[in-house]
């Protein structure tokens, strides 16, 4: 696995790499990129991660104290112990794929991050995340919606905001045109034998026949299709040996490689994958939350191997409505918390680092004193994708009512 | 107080009557009354009532509608209790849900659940209840909820009243009724997937919408102020004042136990030990039920308007009714509005500035403009919304007369909005079931397929309601949905729809492509299709010809019958 080849190509030279490539080679060819070819994957842990257990404060004596039953053992306890990551913080074991992509430098995690709103409903904290606007419920349209609307791109594919689910997540409902699909090689129009005239009649009098919003919407509808065919991009099979998890996760991170390789004019691609509501049996290094971490984990890793050196265009970043508390409950499991963790990787990541201030876990240092508090807003991290990786050039419309400001940045993308 | 209540109701109706008999005869004669001058024109006319008024045509509608006349369908259909309905209660027999009480609902579709995840606590092993254990919202409940019979789970809940919106919808003959049931039912918008609003939904459509939309405006909204599908899904249910505005008197208990009493049923609302203050339904009732965003408002009124709402609440006895408790409101004085309320005030202070609210011009404005957007265009004429406005304002909010004033003002039946508005997918799927005169279960492959297209029924998550815009429901794929639906709904390719096209036209015309083609714009279109799209149509039917004596050249009537529904002239009413 550590023997990947990496491809970089940059104005005609091809340079192959064995083994890991240094941090800054990626960085290099993410420079390079125009941001027409970068694509954003946005991935939400729905039910809420227990971001405690995902990425370890071991050196926290409160940690262990506060989860007696469940906690992950320190590096070098054995077998069965978080893995390192930079002498305070360590990576539960099930993701152990993803270790190499923190350790060469194009991943980064972080910390205590999350969203201002108070509440500890999964309903309006995921509404809040995927809106963009915590706090305020009427807001009808998701931010990468916006995100993307407010993009300056000459020729827009109709494919730029997908996403690989079966309606149309929040998150991306809005102006920006999303497509959901829950299968690639679907998308189109089905009828059997006439499947083919029928959509080519249907395009003529949508041409023909009206102006206005319907005939662009079909304008791009019929382009759409006709991309995703000649693409073919179900046909593409993973390279660099990546083996992606069976289940609906990693068939999602695989099709969203294929359309990224098919190169169909995708900006923003969105998946999401649940599971993560461990109010019993959560467990330590082994349980629900450790089954679940193991497939999250080869399917991400599975899917920056199978991109390769492509993945300097590709930035991956995850998300959860809220974090989870941090004493163990009766039942081995954990509740409804705060703050969270975040995972990046790919294009433009300045990796190998967890992010975000770290607010501490003794009693005075709870929020309500229970929860990991919030020291990042999670608008702040997607601030500096957007502007950073995708050249969104306003924010303002993108979180409105929130100021992005120089000094809340982390830094955690390549300028 | 109460007869001097009833005299004042006794006096406003009569005014209305007055009112409205001197609105009818003010108003310039309207073309609905006004003699046809054509039949093209008598046919179009009866178009645009089926298509605005009523989920779209189906075959023969058009002709009877204009036997009848327009005016006197309208008429009839502005008192829908005079229309005969009897056969609606035989296609809605097999959903029991209808019927159900809350309590009923939730003992039946949530307590298995509840009991299937108390059985596996204990048999964890650890009878400690974790404290966000017992969320509604819990995500986990999903293997729960795999190991019961489907017809026992509590999606089944809102898959029966889909059905039944859906059955409605396309075979009452109360149409208008139910054009407005859709129409009200979004403006008082309730996500039914979040937590135990899905055992409210229900009762909050039969026993709360369903009654008052022929009614006064505030009696509707106060109504659903007072529902516990509303309390909940904009959390007024968890809403209490800060201890120190709480009335004087037992002081013992007073910080858990209050918050703990504002639980509805099981709800994480522990999780608050504190409780506070919640403004969302405060904020939504002036933003999208009343006033509107621009109506004038502070957040200084939001703020006060939720002091003033404190302790509206759901009794968590059973399935959920209302309760206020006067223990957790705030007793100090408000201001809201430049209205102000002395301290100690209790629910009545609540009722009275929704009174208010219900009747202040900017909130008569705002109905006049949403029903203008619904029925005659996404962008209505201003003249059109005032008066329909100060219609709103003189019947003291009576929406039947509202409703009346729209349909009978000229821009209604003005050439410019025939054909002009893009139908919402539940719109476009129910009028494509008219027009064929399909027979269809309103089962979940239909329900599926309309969520497709993009609005799946009672599950918009944002308070706002599905916007009644082309712009929000023509994106690139939920128009593929749309005309996948078409070429599928045709073929009889849809699991509990069964439709037979080729019966729509005469045996003659089947054996002819193009004669099919025309035959059957008119049954399914009135004939509308531009030259251009009968022209695409015609072509495809060149390239498949078969030879003109083959019988089965009628196998192409479902393919023009989808092309046909799946056209853009299809997609407007």
């Amino acid at each position: 696995m550590l023997n990947r080849r990496i491809l970089l190509k940059s104005g005609g030279l091809a340079l192959v790499a064995g083994g890991f490539l240094p941090n800054v080679f990626v960085r290099m060819a993410s420079g390079a990129t125009p941001a027409s070819r970068r694509v954003l994957v946005a991935i939400f842990q729905r039910g809420a991660v227990d971001g405690l257990n995902v990425v370890v404060p071991y050196a926290e004596k409160a940690y262990y104290d506060a989860r007696p039953s469940i906690a992950i053992p320190r590096p070098g306890s054995g077998e069965n112990a978080a893995l390192d990551l930079d002498g305070f913080f360590g990576l539960h074991p099930s993701l152990s794929p993803v270790l190499p992509l923190f350790k060469d430098g194009s991943a980064a995690f972080v910390h205590a991050v999350g969203s201002p709103d108070a509440t500890r409903s999964h309903f309006d904290a995921q509404d809040f995340m995927e809106s963009g606007t915590p706090g305020v419920k009427s807001t009808t349209d998701g931010f990468l919606s916006r995100a993307v609307s407010g993009k300056k791109v000459t020729k827009p594919s109709p494919l730029r905001a997908l996403a690989v689910s079966a309606s149309l997540p929040r998150i991306l409902s809005g102006s920006a045109g999303a497509v959901s699909m829950t299968n690639v090689a679907d998308f189109g129009i089905r009828g059997g034998a006439s499947a083919a005239s029928a959509s080519d009649s249907f395009e003529a009098m949508y041409a023909d026949a009206v102006s206005g919003t319907l005939q662009g919407t079909a304008r791009d509808s019929f382009e759409a299709v006709r991309i995703l065919k000649s693409a073919d991009a179900s046909k593409i099979s993973p390279q660099n040996g990546a083996e992606y998890p069976k289940g609906p996760f990693g068939n999602s991170l695989k099709q969203i490689a294929q359309l990224i390789k098919a190169n169909v004019g995708m900006e923003v691609a969105f998946t999401d994958v649940g599971g993560w509501d461990t109010h019993a049996g959560e467990g330590g290094v082994n349980g629900q939350l450790s089954n679940r971490l193991r497939d999250y984990g080869q399917a991400i890793a599975a899917f920056t191997k199978d991109l390769g050196s492509r993945m300097a265009d590709v930035t991956l970043v995850t998300m959860s409505e809220f974090g989870r508390t941090v004493r163990e409950n009766g039942n081995r499991g954990t509740d409804h918390g705060h703050a969270n963790v975040m995972l990046l990787a790919g294009g433009g990541v300045k990796g190998g680092k967890v992010y975000g201030k770290w607010p501490g876990l003794e009693s005075g240092q709870l929020y309500e004193n229970r929860d990991v508090a919030v020291t990042t807003d999670f608008r702040d991290v997607f601030a500096e994708i957007l502007s950073r990786r995708l050249g969104v050039p306003d924010l303002g419309p993108v979180f409105p009512g929130y100021a992005i400001e120089e000094k809340k940045r982390l830094g955690i993308i390549a300028a | 107080m109460v007869t001097a209540r009833k005299a004042t109701r006794v006096l406003s109706s009569l005014l209305l009557v007055t009112v409205a008999a001197a609105c009818a005869s003010a108003v310039p004669p309207s073309a609905a009354a006004a003699p046809a001058s054509s039949p093209r024109e008598a046919r179009e006319k009866a178009l645009q009532a089926l298509n605005r008024l009523a989920f779209g045509p189906r075959p023969g509608d058009v002709d009877r509608v204009l036997e009848m006349g327009v005016a006197k369908w309208i008429d009839a259909q502005l008192y829908p209790e005079t229309i005969a309905d009897s056969l609606m209660a035989g296609r809605l027999r097999d959903l029991p849900t209808l019927a159900m009480s809350s309590d009923e609902i939730f003992n039946v579709y949530e307590k298995p659940v509840r009991e299937a995840r108390r059985q596996r606590k204990l048999r964890a092993g650890n009878a400690a209840m974790s404290e966000a254990a017992a969320g509604t919202e819990d995500l986990r409940e999903r293997e729960e909820i795999d190991r019961i019979p489907p017809e026992k789970r509590p999606r089944r809940v809102i898959e029966e009243l889909s059905s039944a919106r859906v059955l409605r919808a396309a075979y009452s003959e109360r149409q208008l009724n139910e054009v407005l049931v859709d129409f009200w039912m979004n403006h008082f918008n309730v996500y039914a997937a979040k937590g135990l609003d899905r055992v409210f939904i229900t009762s909050f459509e039969r026993d709360v919408v369903r009654p008052r939309i022929w009614g006064r405006f505030e009696d509707l909204l106060l109504a659903t102020a007072k529902a516990p599908a509303m309390l909940f899904y904009l959390d007024n249910a968890q809403s209490v004042s800060d201890p120190e505005n709480r009335p004087p008197g037992r002081a013992a208990g007073r910080g858990r136990a209050a918050a703990g009493d504002t639980a509805p049923l099981d709800s994480p609302a522990p999780l608050r030990p504190k409780g506070g203050l919640n403004e969302n339904y405060a904020r939504e009732l002036m933003e999208l039920h009343t006033l509107g965003v621009d109506g004038g408002y502070t957040q200084k009124d939001v703020t006060e308007l939720a002091r003033v709402l404190t302790g509206w609440s759901i009794e968590r006895d059973g399935g959920g009714t209302f309760v206020f408790r006067a223990r957790v409101h705030d007793a100090g004085a408000k201001t809201v509005l430049d209205r102000t309320l002395p301290a100690g005030g209790g629910i009545e202070e609540g009722e009275e500035m929704i009174r208010r609210l219900a009747c202040h011009p900017a909130t008569a404005r705002r109905i006049a403009l949403q029903l203008a957007q619904r029925l005659v265009a996404d962008a209505p004429p201003a003249a059109l919304v005032d008066r329909v406005a100060k219609t709103f304002l003189a019947t003291d909010g009576d929406l039947r007369h509202t409703v009346r004033a729209l349909i009978e003002s000229p821009e209604f039946f003005d050439r410019a909005s025939y054909r002009a508005k893009v139908k919402s997918p539940f719109e476009y799927a129910v009028s494509a079931i008219r027009a064929t005169g399909a027979e269809t279960d309103g089962g979940i492959p239909l329900l599926r397929q309309i969520a497709q297209m993009g609005e799946p029924l009672y599950l918009c998550q944002p308070p706002t309601g599905y916007s009644d815009a082309a712009s929000a429901w023509v994106n690139t794929g939920a128009l593929v949905a749309r005309l996948n639906f078409a070429l599928a709904l045709s073929a009889n390719k849809l699991p509990g729809t069964s439709v037979d096209v080729a019966h729509l036209i005469s045996p003659a015309d089947a054996a002819d492509p193009g004669r099919s083609l025309d035959a059957l714009a008119r049954v399914l279109i009135a004939g509308d299709l531009t030259p251009e799209t009968r022209a695409t149509i015609a072509k495809q039917l060149e390239c498949r010809t078969a030879p003109a004596d083959d019988p089965s050249a009628n196998t192409q009537v479902p393919l023009i019958s989808g092309l046909i529904l799946g056209s853009p002239e299809f997609q407007k009413q």
